[in-house]
C-alpha cells in the first residue's frame, strides 16, 4: 500500500484542500477523513500530514482556529481560505487532467 | 489579499515563536490523545493504547522539527541556536576557549599588523598626482659597478634640453644640513633640508598650502634666497603663523625669503626634511655644469603613453654622446638607467616585509592547526554524545553545522582580540621605526578590516573543517561500541592529529632556522670590526657656514681652536675632527692618480673614498698607524699638501711597493704627498672595507665634517662642554647627530635586529605552540590507551619499554616535521639569501642547532605523558572502565 508521500509531489496538500472545502477541522480529523473516504487505503502518516498543515498555513491557503472539539478539548481547527479555495480549484484541475491522461495511457495503449 | 496574510503569518512566526511552538505541541499532543482515545474505543488496555499511539505517531521531535521547517525565519533561528549551543559549549570548557581564542589573536593579530604595513608601505601609490608615471633616473657608471648612479648636474642639464620622453624632469639633493636661526633670540639648530629645481613640486603634482611655489627665477645663482618649509616645521618653528610668508629667515647665517609652507601630508625624498630650497641657487653653476660629480637624485614624470624602457634609451644615448665626447674623463657615465619611483622608496625593504609577511602567515597556519587539534581532540572527547545525538536524530549537517559555529565563534573572538592587538602592534612600530620609508603612510582602513574578517572566515571554515571531517568519518555504531571499552580507541583521529603535528613542526623548523640564519647574520654585523675603537666615543656634526668662513684661514682656525679648548675638558681622553668617522656611510669618493706610476690608459679610472683628518683624527678613534705617521700640526694650508692611505689602497695600488714619500694627483690634479698607511675601517658595519684617502684638515677646504670624542668613563657628559664650546666660538652654530659609536652602529644595523628579533619571536612561539600541540596528542593517547597500557604491565611488561612505546609514539611526527622542515628551510634560507650577511644560506651551526632545540623541546613535551603512562599502576588502569 503506497503511503502519501509516494504519491505525485502535492497531492497531499489536494487532499487537504479537498477535506477542508466542505468544513474546518483539526489535524486528526483531517487524516481520519482522507483514511475513511479513501476506503482504508490511503493512510496519511503524521510526518507528513503535520508539515503540510503548517506549510499550507504559511502559504496562506488554510487558515487556523482554535476551538473546542467535540470531546470539549482545544484543538486547532484548520479551515480553507477564500485564496485556499481557488488554490484547491487550480490543483484539483491540475489533477483531473493529469490522471485522465495517465488513464488514456494506460488503457490505450 | 494573499500577500498581507502571509505577511502577518510572517511577522507572527518571527516575534510569537515561543507561543507558536507551544500550539504546534498542544496540537501534536491532542494528535496523540485522539489516536490512544480511538485504541482505547477499539478495546486496548490504557498503557498499550498509548504505547501503540505513540508507535504509529513517530518521532515526535523530529515531526515537530519538520513542521517547524516550514516556518519563516527558521534558517535564522536555527544559526541562533547553533551560536547559542556554541557558547554554552565554549563556556563549559574556559581554559580551552581561552587557549584557542589567544593562539588564534595572536596569529590573526600579526598578520593584520603585517598586511596592514605591507599595503601602506609597499602596495599603496605614492600619494602625488598620477604616481604611476613618476620615475626616478639614473646613471650607469662606465665601469659597470655602479647601474644605479646618482646623478652629475651637467648630465641633468643635458637631459632636460635633449629628451622627449618627460613631461618633467626634475633634480634634487636630498642631505643638506643648515644651520636654522630665526630672528627673535631663538636657538640655533641644525635642520635637515633638501635642495632642489624649482619644478620638484610641479613635477609631483603638488601644490604648496600656503605662498607659492619656486620659480625658474629662483631657481638661479643671480636669484634672491627663497626657502619653502614643511607644514611640520612652520607648526614648530613659526607657531603656524602665515604671516611668515614674505618674512626673512636665517639658513646658515643668510637671509632666505620664505615663500610658501607645503600641505600637512607632504614629505619628499624622507621624512626628515624640513624644508626646501632652490637648488640653482645654493650650488655654483660651475658645480651644476660638472658631467662627472655624481651626487643629485633625478625624478621624472613620463609624458603618457611612453614606455619606460623607451625613456631609458634615449636618456642612455645622451649620456653616451656626452660620454663619448669627453674619453678623457673615465668618470662620465655610459647610460641612463629608470626605475618607477615607488620602487626606488621602498626598494630596499621589499624583502624584509615580504619575509615577515610569509612568517606571520606560517604562525596564523600554525595557530589555526593547533586550533584544528585542539577541536579534533575535544570532538574525540565528545564522541559518545555525538552519537547519541545522531541516534536520536540529529542530522549530521545539523551536527557538522555546529562545529563549523563554535571554530566560526573562536576565529571571530580570536579575530576580535587580533585587531586590537594589531592596533597596538602599529601604533609602536609607527613610533619606534620613524625611519622605515613610508612610515607616515601606515593606517587601518576599511580593507583592513576586510582582510581581517577573511582571515577569520579562513581560520573558521579550516580549523572547523578538519575537526568535523574527522568526526564525521564514524558511525554510530562503531562510536558506540568503541567507547564502551576503549582499549584501542580513536586509533584514526590520533593519526590525523600526529599529521597535524607533523606540519606544525615542518613549520617551525621553517621558522626557526630563518630566524636563526637572521640572528646569525646580525650577531656577525655587530661584532665585524670597524677598525677603530667603538667604546666610548661621542660624535656629532657641524658645519660652519660658507658666508662667513668663506676662507680656509679662518676654517683652519676654528677648527684649532675648538680642538685644543676641548682637549682641555678634564675626563676627555682624546678629541679628533674628520669629514665622517667610521660606520658614518659612505659620504663621497675623489679619482686620483699616482704621480710615480705610468698614466692610465684613457677612459680608465681610480677612485678611493674620500675623507679629511686632523692630526688627532687617528688617536681620537684609535685607527693603528701601519707605516709612517699622522699628519704634522705644522702642516697648515698651503703647506698641508699631504695625504694618509689605508690598507687596502696602499695594498691595491702599490702592490709590493712602499707608498710612502709617493704622491697622488688628486683634487683638480694637486699633488699631495703620502705620508702615512693608516689600518683599514669600515665605513658602514656591514660593508667591507674599501681603499680610502684622508686628506690634511688644516689644508682648509672643507667645513664640515663629524668631531669625535672619546673620554675613560661615560663619554655622553661630555656632549654638553663641548657643545658650550662650539656655542662660545659661534653662537649662530649648532651640532646635530650627538651619538655614541654603539648607537651610530645600532642605527645602521638597526633593520637586521628588527628583522631578526621579529622572526625569532615568531618562531619561538611557534615552537611553544607545537610543544603544547605534541603535549597534548600524546597525553590523549595515554589516556586513550590507559586500559591496553594497564594490561601489558599486568602481563609483566617493563616500565622502560612502556616509557619507550609511548616515547616513540610521540616523537615520530616531531621527527617527520623535522625532516619536512629542514627540506623546507633549504628553499626559505634562498628566499633570505639577499638579507643575510657572513652567514652561508645553509649554515651547519643553525640548521644543527635548530635540529637539537627542536629534538630537545619534543622530547620534554613528550616525556612527562610517557614517564605517566610508564607509572600506570595496572590495576587502577583496568578498574578504570
Amino acid at each position: 500500500m503506497g503511503k502519501p508521500s509516494d504519491l505525485v509531489q502535492g497531492t497531499l496538500d489536494l487532499l487537504i484542500l479537498t477535506t477542508l472545502s466542505l468544513d474546518s477541522m483539526h489535524g486528526w480529523a483531517i487524516a481520519k477523513r482522507i483514511q475513511q473516504v479513501s476506503g482504508e487505503i490511503l493512510q496519511v502518516q503524521q510526518g507528513s500530514l503535520y508539515p503540510a498543515l503548517h506549510r499550507l498555513e504559511q502559504q496562506a491557503w488554510i487558515r487556523a482556529k482554535w476551538a473546542e472539539s467535540e470531546t470539549g478539548r482545544l484543538a486547532k481547527f484548520y479551515s480553507l481560505t477564500p485564496a485556499g479555495r481557488k488554490q484547491l480549484e487550480r490543483e484539483t484541475a491540475n489533477w483531473n487532467r493529469l490522471s485522465g491522461a495517465i488513464n488514456l495511457v494506460i488503457h490505450n495503449v | 489579499m494573499r500577500g498581507l496574510e502571509k505577511l502577518r503569518l510572517h511577522l507572527r512566526m518571527l516575534v510569537h515563536r515561543r507561543q507558536e511552538k507551544q500550539r504546534l505541541d498542544a496540537e501534536l499532543t491532542f494528535h496523540l490523545d485522539q489516536q490512544t482515545a480511538e485504541n482505547i474505543a477499539a478495546g486496548m488496555a490504557p498503557d498499550e493504547a498509548r504505547s501503540a499511539a505513540l508507535r504509529a505517531f513517530g518521532n515526535p521531535v523530529l515531526l515537530r522539527e519538520q513542521s517547524t521547517d516550514t516556518w519563516s525565519g527558521n534558517r535564522l533561528e536555527l544559526i541562533w541556536q547553533s551560536l547559542r549551543i556554541g557558547v554554552r559549549t565554549l563556556l563549559r570548557t574556559p581554559g580551552f576557549a581561552f587557549v584557542a581564542i589567544i593562539v588564534i589573536a595572536i596569529g590573526i593579530g600579526a598578520n593584520v599588523a603585517l598586511f596592514t604595513v605591507v599595503r601602506s608601505v609597499l602596495l599603496e601609490p605614492l600619494p602625488f598626482k598620477e604616481p604611476s608615471e613618476l620615475m626616478r633616473v639614473y646613471e650607469q657608471s662606465a665601469d659597470g659597478k655602479f647601474p644605479y648612479n646618482v646623478v652629475a648636474g651637467g648630465v641633468f642639464t643635458e637631459w632636460q634640453e635633449q629628451n622627449h620622453s618627460f613631461a618633467d624632469l626634475a633634480l634634487l639633493l636630498p642631505w643638506p644640513e643648515y644651520n636654522l636661526s630665526a630672528a627673535g633670540g631663538q636657538l640655533p639648530e641644525r635642520v635637515r633640508a633638501a635642495q632642489c629645481t624649482w619644478n620638484l613640486f610641479p613635477t609631483l603634482g603638488v601644490e604648496p598650502a600656503l605662498g607659492r611655489g619656486f620659480t625658474a627665477e629662483d631657481d638661479q645663482p643671480s636669484a634672491n634666497a627663497t626657502v619653502i618649509l614643511t607644514w611640520g616645521l612652520w607648526k614648530r618653528r613659526f607657531g603656524s603663523d602665515p604671516a611668515i610668508l614674505g618674512q626673512t629667515i636665517h639658513l646658515n647665517a643668510q637671509a632666505y625669503t620664505v615663500v610658501g609652507v607645503m600641505p600637512e601630508s607632504f614629505t619628499f625624498p624622507e621624512q626628515a626634511v624640513q624644508f626646501w630650497t632652490p637648488i640653482f641657487h645654493e650650488y655654483s653653476s660651475e658645480r651644476m655644469q660638472m658631467l662627472d660629480s655624481h651626487m643629485f637624485t633625478a625624478i621624472g614624470r613620463l609624458k603618457p603613453g611612453v614606455l619606460q624602457a623607451q625613456a631609458a634609451m634615449e636618456l642612455s644615448m645622451v649620456v653616451r654622446r656626452l660620454h663619448d665626447q669627453n674619453l678623457d674623463n673615465p668618470f662620465i657615465s655610459v647610460a641612463a638607467n629608470i626605475r618607477p619611483l615607488l620602487e626606488d622608496v621602498v626598494g630596499d625593504i621589499k624583502t624584509p616585509l615580504y619575509v615577515l609577511l610569509g612568517t606571520t602567515g606560517c604562525v596564523l597556519l600554525i595557530a589555526c592547526l593547533n586550533v584544528a587539534n585542539l577541536l579534533v581532540a575535544r570532538a574525540a572527547a565528545r564522541r559518545r554524545e555525538l552519537a547519541i545525538r545522531s541516534a536520536l536524530g540529529s542530522s549530521r549537517w545539523r551536527l557538522l553545522g555546529e562545529q563549523l559555529i563554535e571554530s566560526f565563534l573562536l576565529s571571530a573572538a580570536g579575530g576580535a582580540v587580533g585587531l586590537m592587538l594589531a592596533c597596538l602592534v602599529i601604533q609602536w612600530l609607527v613610533s619606534t621605526r620613524q625611519d622605515l620609508r613610508r612610515v607616515e603612510a601606515i593606517h587601518i582602513d576599511a580593507v583592513v578590516g576586510a582582510f581581517t574578517l577573511g582571515l577569520i572566515f579562513v581560520c573558521a571554515v579550516f580549523a572547523g573543517l578538519i575537526s568535523s571531517v574527522s568526526a564525521s568519518g564514524d558511525s554510530i555504531l562503531s562510536s558506540l561500541q568503541e567507547s564502551s571499552r576503549s582499549s584501542t580507541g580513536g586509533q584514526a583521529r590520533a593519526r590525523l592529529r600526529q599529521l597535524l603535528l607533523s606540519l606544525e613542526v615542518g613549520l617551525t623548523v621553517v621558522l626557526l632556522i630563518s630566524g636563526g640564519l637572521l640572528l646569525k647574520s646580525y650577531r656577525q654585523m655587530r661584532s665585524s670590526n670597524l677598525g677603530c675603537i667603538a667604546d666610548n666615543v661621542l660624535t656629532m656634526k657641524f658645519s660652519l657656514p660658507e658666508s662667513q668662513y668663506s676662507k680656509p684661514a679662518q676654517r683652519v682656525e676654528f677648527f684649532e681652536t675648538l680642538l685644543s679648548r676641548a682637549r682641555n675638558i678634564p675626563g676627555l681622553q682624546a678629541a679628533g675632527f674628520g669629514a665622517a668617522v667610521p660606520g658614518q656611510g659612505y659620504y663621497s669618493d675623489s679619482g686620483f692618480t699616482v704621480a710615480e706610476h705610468p698614466p692610465l690608459p684613457v677612459g680608465q679610472s681610480q677612485y678611493a673614498l674620500f675623507r679629511t683628518a686632523d692630526p688627532g683624527y687617528f688617536a681620537a678613534l684609535g685607527i693603528p698607524f701601519l707605516r709612517g705617521e699622522t699628519f704634522a700640526a705644522s702642516q697648515r694650508l698651503n703647506r698641508a699638501m699631504k695625504v694618509i692611505i689605508n690598507d687596502s689602497f696602499a695594498r691595491q695600488y702599490f702592490p709590493g711597493e712602499d707608498p710612502v714619500g709617493k704622491h697622488l694627483l688628486a683634487r683638480g690634479e694637486k699633488s699631495y704627498e703620502i705620508v702615512g698607511v693608516a689600518g683599514d675601517t669600515r665605513y658602514l658595519i656591514n660593508k667591507s672595507p674599501e681603499p680610502m684617502m684622508y686628506f690634511p684638515l688644516y689644508e682648509g677646504t672643507e667645513n664640515d665634517g663629524t668631531l669625535a670624542i672619546r673620554s675613560t668613563a661615560e663619554v655622553s657628559l661630555l656632549a654638553l662642554p663641548i657643545q658650550r664650546i662650539v656655542q662660545e666660538l659661534d653662537h649662530e652654530l649648532a651640532v646635530s647627530e650627538v651619538l655614541t659609536m654603539d648607537q651610530l652602529i645600532g642605527k645602521s644595523t638597526v633593520d637586521a635586529s628588527f628583522d631578526a628579533t621579529l622572526l625569532l619571536a615568531f618562531a619561538v612561539l611557534s615552537l611553544i605552540l607545537a610543544a603544547v600541540g605534541l603535549f597534548g596528542v600524546l597525553s590523549y593517547i595515554v589516556a586513550q590507551r590507559t586500559t591496553e597500557i594497564g594490561i601489558r604491565v599486568a602481563l609483566g611488561a617493563q616500565r622502560e619499554s612502556v616509557l619507550r612505546l609511548v616515547l616513540v609514539d610521540g616523537l615520530r611526527p616531531a621527527l617527520l616535521g623535522l625532516a619536512v622542515g629542514i627540506a623546507g628551510s633549504i628553499g626559505a634560507s634562498q628566499l633570505i639569501r639577499s638579507m643575510l650577511y657572513g652567514t652561508r644560506p645553509l649554515d651547519p651551526s643553525v640548521f644543527f642547532g635548530v635540529a637539537a632545540i627542536l629534538l630537545f623541546v619534543a622530547c620534554a613535551a613528550c616525556l612527562i605523558p610517557a614517564w605517566r603512562a610508564s607509572r600506570l599502576d595496572p590495576m587502577t588502569a583496568l578498574r578504570a572502565e
